[in-house]
């Protein structure tokens, strides 16, 4: 049984709402956010493959590397602001970050 | 060889600000606390280097590196703006670090990595490129949001930029998804050429995600709430740079993509842009109205602007074109001159930031007060200041479109925008002196001094300005 690429974009399409639903839904931890970005990379991620499969063209497998490489920089960057964050603030509750309102 | 040569020297100013970086990197490891100044002094001069290649290098227009980064004249205007902003507000900043005590060598390193990705941003002609730049840019502006570590406002700030801006990202990327799928190509001009007039479904899904997210970039509404509380808790100078460099940024890589890539199915963009245009003007004058702190008041203040901006883009063709491109230039002086205004409030020492501190300032120091009341003129657009003409050369090109409901609930909006600039020159001139401001840094006042000039004087000379901006507007068609 082969799979179409109906199916990888039925995929894909579901972990990217899994994605924006966390980040938006989420009122615990940020920690979870930064996992909801991740989520939502790796659903592009699973397209661009999937599509460069399809279309036998390797320009959205390079793609994809380039979006793993610039994620890893991401998440580092997310950590370390979160880190400095916690330092201030003494919790990482989505609730919590409502010093400025608007 | 000289294939490589060639295509190097299209992207001079990329690689002096990209060699500089690195060079500074190591200078700051090396000598430690005190390279601060010198590293400043360095970057600064880069990026006045970055200007002057582009200014007296080559006109010539090409796409290098197979399709994925090109030099126009465009890209050329927008990164003149791009480094102008940088540039200054670098020079503006370092009083105010020093006064606060956050004047490490850091700052001038990650404006200049940023600076870097926006040029990068301005010149891609592929989704890979673009994407690249915009993460480099992005990356660099999360760090300087929360520049000041132990403030818990600039850590809030930094965090709230960074979980909001990766959203972003994410959603700009399942859009480049989507259009490399649907159009088989990831660079511009392919993309154009797949469309032809007709969009797939998926197209315009892609189309779709991909200005969400440049619409958080630039601030455009509904995509805005990360806006006045990142760029209230950053600190000023890095408001300053938010405002003034990523703006011209962001607005020059959202024209380039939607008349490059998508100029066939103009008819679907353009709904989405007088969308975000007519919700960013209205809603930047009336949520302006309540603000006590000026950062906030200025967040506000460029939402309503982007909205103004996207006036021009929503009419399309050349002169709307180039009336974008004006406004942004203008814009770029206004705010300057606005921000250096901002951070010579300084009271024995700390920095102030409520409109109400402004309190008879022209009392206690006219000069100041005149030309920051210039400011605030241009921004509500009172003829004869620069500011009345970028949104006359804007709110032209909508009509000769034919979109005259837009043009008129510009023109509304900046009515009530008006109110909340003009409430900013009654407290300088009419209410009772609050304490007087400390000495200002000469950086700063002279910042001021020159956007007062510069706008006053813009209406004595357009003829110069305009050909620049259409010259610039004509490469992308």
């Amino acid at each position: 049984m082969t799979v179409s690429l109906a199916q990888f974009l039925i995929v894909a399409a579901i972990l990217f709402t899994l994605g924006v639903a966390g980040v938006i839904l989420n009122r615990k931890n940020i920690i979870v956010v930064l996992m909801s970005v991740e989520l939502i990379l790796l659903s592009v991620n699973l397209n661009l493959v999937a599509f460069s499969a399809f279309l036998s063209d390797l320009t959205g497998q390079i793609f994809a590397l380039f979006i793993l490489t610039v994620a890893a920089a991401e998440a580092a960057i997310g950590l370390a602001i979160l880190v400095a964050y916690y330092r201030n603030r003494g919790s990482i509750a989505v609730d919590d970050i409502n010093m400025m309102k608007g | 060889m000289s294939h490589l040569s060639a295509a190097l020297a299209h992207c001079l100013p990329e690689l002096i600000l990209a060699a500089g970086v690195l060079v500074l990197v190591l200078l700051g490891a090396v000598r430690g606390k005190e390279s601060d100044g010198l590293v400043t002094e360095i970057a600064a001069g880069l990026l006045g280097a970055a200007i002057l290649v582009i200014l007296l290098g080559g006109k010539t227009n090409a796409i290098v590196f197979d399709g994925a980064f090109i030099n126009d004249g465009f890209g050329r205007f927008m990164k003149v703006l791009t480094l102008a902003g940088s540039l200054v507000t670098l020079v503006m900043s370092r009083d105010f670090l020093a006064a606060e005590k956050i004047d490490k060598f850091e700052f001038p390193i990650l404006i200049l990595l940023s600076t870097l990705g926006m040029l990068i941003l301005i010149s891609a002609a592929g989704l890979i490129a673009l994407y690249l730049g915009l993460e480099l840019m992005s990356l660099a502006l999360y760090v300087l949001a929360a520049f000041h570590r132990d403030n818990i406002r600039a850590s809030e700030a930094g965090l709230k930029y960074f979980v909001l801006g990766a959203l972003s990202s994410g959603m700009l990327l399942y859009g480049a998804s989507l259009l490399y799928g649907f159009a088989g190509t990831v660079s511009f001009a392919g993309i154009a050429e797949t469309i032809n007039g007709k969009a797939s479904l998926g197209v315009v899904f892609g189309l779709v995600f991909l200005m969400v997210g440049l619409a958080f970039k630039m601030s455009a509404v509904p995509f805005h709430m990360w806006t006045p509380d990142v760029y209230e808790g950053a600190p000023t100078p890095v408001t300053a740079f938010f405002i003034t460099a990523v703006k011209m940024a962001a607005v020059a890589i959202t024209l380039r993509v939607i008349l490059t890539a998508f100029p066939g199915i103009a008819p679907q963009w353009r709904q989405i842009v007088i969308f975000l245009s007519i919700l960013s003007m209205v809603l930047g004058s009336f949520a302006a109205i309540g603000q006590a702190n000026i950062k906030r008041l200025m967040a506000y203040s460029t939402i309503g602007h982007v909205g103004f901006a996207l006036v021009g883009l929503a009419a399309g063709g050349e002169a709307g074109v180039a009336g974008v491109l004006a406004y942004m230039a203008i814009y770029l002086v206004m705010t300057l001159g606005t921000f250096a205004g901002i951070l010579s409030m300084r009271v024995n020492g700390a920095g102030v930031e409520n409109i109400s501190d402004l309190s008879g300032l022209a009392r206690t120091d006219g000069v100041m007060a005149f030309f920051f009341a210039m400011m605030m003129f241009s921004l509500a657009g009172v003829p004869p200041l620069a500011g009345f003409f970028a949104k006359w050369y804007v709110f032209n090109a909508a009509i000769q479109s034919g979109l005259y409901p837009l043009a008129v609930i510009g023109v509304l909006s900046s009515v009530v925008a008006a109110f909340y600039y003009l409430r900013v020159v009654k407290v300088m001139y009419f209410d009772e002196p609050a304490p007087a401001f400390d000495r200002p840094a000469p950086a700063p006042r002279i910042v001021l001094a020159v956007s007062g000039i510069l706008v006053v004087f813009l209406f004595a000379y357009p003829g110069l300005f305009i050909d620049a901006t259409m010259a610039a507007a004509r490469s992308l068609f």
